[in-house]
């Protein structure tokens, strides 16, 4: 057993969070978000050429670091650090991951692409009637020739409006919830017959609902096969779900921090309210989760690749429990805070509506309680 | 002891419902119904309504503009209110400093600001907090000088609700540097639009501009506008306190916030089942729905103690920490409830733009409404200093 990072993965850290430090000050991150494109171009581009950044997961022979889930952990968690809009976790976790799964030729033209910065890709996965069931689906792709036509509505598109590629679930066959008749595939996000309407999010990304009007794709946008993508979108939803884990415990990690250094310097009934009891203990407790975030996203993440059932209850285990520290931890910083942390004006608050969005992403805590009991506790 | 009302109460209830079917304006539903932030004009539509019927402040006594209700009354018309889902009054003029002013103020006072405050004609805000005093209030430093028939105040509030649209101001300002934190005190009077006072708002963190900055430089108010004592206004901000808590337990209210909940766990589809059948969501339902009958019965025993002559105690400290927790808890499973539709931000109408939003309607404000809510533990004294009344005054440690 060993949890230590090797030397490749202390300079991945060491050299974003630098990146972060002099680029994602609370300041620039608020000009980003209110600029046109709600984002800036640059540091997607800064990511990929100058630091290698977008390769750090991908293998060498695709031109990456020839890392993996733990690169992906790291580097979500950095990002959560400073509350990043970067489209990381769609991009490389979810459409990286996707390709390396399924490999072959898209894989060979499309990773190289990735790492350079020239694709980014949004998960079209989520459905008005869906909720956290993957394959509760109505979004068609029907065979038209050699490819398909898809018809239906995704919801709330993460980082679609900069997307170049959209990655797409689809009912090939079979009934609404089926698990049959589920496939994956990734399409150019232009493609005729795509309706965007793009709106910001609370959290500070942008997002789209789509809407696919009789969209023609080519066979070629197909990943795997055809009716049986279902086990292949589970498990890079999983590798997502632990990466947004990752995220959160560096977005957990700053609300106690910002707390603590609040608590120190605010003064009430002549001392620093950091002196009081009662906070001191809810400070303790924030730590505690933190720690425990931190340690079921190690578990996790060293999990990704056992069988599915064992990789799912583990994904569920750490979900549940990140999922209730981020509500806890963010509701503790507010309170500590007082009135100050429900303004726009200070970091704290747009932590905490970080916090909040990462609660339900991909499954709330009552979706993963559910499924971990499904299947480690037999009746 | 009874449960049940009498015919009268039964029949005043009858009356109240009826009147509010009645009265209610429509497009201030459509306006609450599609998540928007409520104007001025939204908010004094009907408080201009129930002011020209007599039923806009019942706690009042009859001589002042009351409605002589009795306390259950009064718990069934707020009640109604709740359950017909009306915007509520701002407690600023009706609950804060109407009630200060009918108690300490004098005669003039009496004439000059209480028909202002019942007809909706000022709009009153309150400036208690500064950034330097909140939980410890009585630290706070704005200061008044008397010269001549003046005082000349110099300092800054903060968290003013609604001071954007604010006729008049009360304020604590510090009238002796010398005396004792709580007895260099004083209960000023401020007309907004007096030269020198400054309101910034304060954007919170759902986008809503509800609270602001007021800042005082060299504000010449009257000292006909102190209200009770020179460096006896904490006697009034006591009182006041004491008032602002009870109806903060919110309970009729929140009785509203459950049945949205179990509207839309009805609607939201997860799985083959609605919401509402998933055997999690649903003990969460019952949970809250528990918890607020436990706070329900502690108000009305709290009533009945008042009624019985007993003024709101220190026991009130109960309400508030319980009703503000529930209020919390409900706006957490309303977010909850509506899954990915959380995350789109609703930036409400532009001009012009007939769009309809993303989501469902009862969708567009969670997020902003949870993370807005987060205030109710703070506000009128955090949750941790009601621990603190509590522990001291009712359990004597």
């Amino acid at each position: 057993m060993d949890f230590s990072y090797t030397e490749t993965q202390d300079m991945i850290r060491d050299t974003l969070s630098r990146f972060l430090a002099d680029t994602y000050d609370f300041d620039s991150r608020s000009k980003m978000i209110a600029s046109s494109s709600g984002r800036d171009k640059g540091i997607w581009k800064a990511l990929a050429q100058d630091l290698g950044m977008l390769g750090a997961s991908f293998s060498e022979e695709h031109g990456g670091l020839g890392g993996g889930y733990l690169e992906n952990a790291l580097i979500m968690e950095e990002l959560g650090k400073v509350i990043a809009i970067e489209p990381y976790l769609q991009t490389v976790v979810l459409g990286g991951g996707a390709l390396k799964a399924v490999g072959g030729a898209v894989a060979d033209s499309v990773i190289p692409e990735i790492i350079g910065g020239n694709v980014i890709i949004g998960f079209a996965y989520a459905e008005p009637q869906g909720r956290y069931n993957l394959s509760n689906i109505r979004t068609t792709a029907k065979k038209d020739g050699a490819g398909y036509v898809l018809n239906g509505h995704k919801s709330v598109v993460y980082a679609a409006p900069w997307a170049t590629h959209l990655l797409v679930t689809a009912r090939t066959g079979g009934a609404n919830t089926d698990v049959n008749g589920v496939s994956l595939f990734l399409i150019d996000a232009n493609a005729k017959g795509i309706v965007r309407r793009d709106y910001p999010t609370v959290d500070g990304f942008q997002a789209s609902e789509i809407y696919f009007e009789n969209a023609a794709i080519p066979g070629d946008a197909l990943l795997g096969d055809e009716g049986a993508g279902l086990p292949l979108i589970e498990r890079i939803v999983d590798e997502a779900t632990v990466a947004v884990c990752a995220e959160s415990c560096g977005v957990t990690a700053k609300l106690h921090q910002g707390t603590l250094e609040y608590a120190r310097q605010r003064n009430q009934f002549g001392q620093p309210i950091s002196r009081f009891q009662v906070l001191q203990h809810r400070m303790v407790d924030m730590f505690m989760e933190v720690e425990q975030s931190k340690s079921m996203t190690t578990m996790a993440t060293l999990k990704l690749d056992l069988p599915a059932a064992e990789r799912m209850a583990a994904v569920s285990a750490c979900k549940a429990k990140v999922s209730r520290s981020a509500k806890f931890v963010g509701q503790s910083a507010i309170q500590t805070h007082g009135g100050i942390g429900i303004t726009q004006e200070l970091a704290i608050g747009h932590f905490f509506k970080r916090a909040t969005m990462i609660e339900n992403q991909f499954g709330s805590a009552d979706h993963h309680y559910e499924r971990f009991e499904r299947l480690t506790l037999a009746d | 002891m009874q449960l049940e009302f009498s015919p009268a109460e039964i029949a005043f209830q009858k009356e109240v419902r009826t009147f509010i079917a009645e009265n209610y304006p429509e497009n201030l539903r459509s306006v609450q119904d599609e998540g928007h932030d409520l104007s001025k004009e939204d908010f004094l539509s009907w408080h201009r309504i129930l002011a020209k019927k007599g039923w806009i402040a019942p706690a009042w006594p009859v001589e002042y503009g009351g409605t002589g209700w009795t306390a259950t009354e009064r718990f069934i018309w707020s009640e109604e209110l709740a359950a017909a889902d009306c915007v509520g009054t701002m407690p600023f003029g009706l609950s804060m400093v109407g009630p200060v002013i009918y108690t300490f103020g004098t005669p003039d006072q009496k004439a000059k600001f209480l028909p202002g405050i019942l007809s909706g004609d000022d709009w009153w805000c309150q400036g208690y907090s500064e950034p330097g005093a909140g939980s410890d209030l009585a630290s706070l430093r704005t200061k008044a000088v008397r010269d001549g028939d003046d005082y000349v105040v110099n300092g800054q509030k903060t968290w003013t609700t609604m001071a954007q649209h604010a006729d008049w101001g009360f304020f604590l300002v510090r009238t002796d540097s010398d005396a004792k934190a709580q007895e260099g005190i004083s209960f000023l009077l401020i007309d907004m639009k007096t030269p020198g006072v400054t309101v910034r708002p304060i954007i919170t963190l759902g986008g809503e501009h509800e609270v602001n900055e007021v800042w005082l430089e060299d504000v010449r108010v009257p000292v006909a506008n102190r209200v009770y004592e020179e460096n006896k206004g904490w006697t009034c901000a006591k009182f006041l306190l004491a008032h602002e808590r009870t109806g903060i337990a919110a309970v009729a209210r929140s009785k509203r916030g459950v049945e949205k909940i179990k509207a839309i766990a009805r609607t939201e589809q997860d799985g083959d089942r609605p919401l509402i059948a998933n055997p999690f969501f649903k003990r969460k339902i019952s949970e809250l729905e528990i918890d607020l009958t436990a706070l329900e019965f502690t108000e009305l025993r709290s009533l009945a103690g008042e009624a019985s002559g007993k003024g709101p105690g220190p026991e009130s400290s109960l309400l508030k920490i319980k009703g503000s927790e529930i209020q919390q808890r409900i706006t957490e499973l309303a977010l909850e409830a509506v899954g990915h539709y959380g995350a789109p931000y609703f930036r409400g109408f532009g001009e012009g733009d007939n769009e309809h939003p993303i989501g469902p309607d009862y969708a567009h404000r969670a997020a902003p409404t949870y993370f807005n809510t987060r205030k109710t533990t703070i506000y009128g004294g955090s949750n941790e200093i009601q621990r603190n009344i509590i522990a001291k005054m009712v359990l004597g440690i």
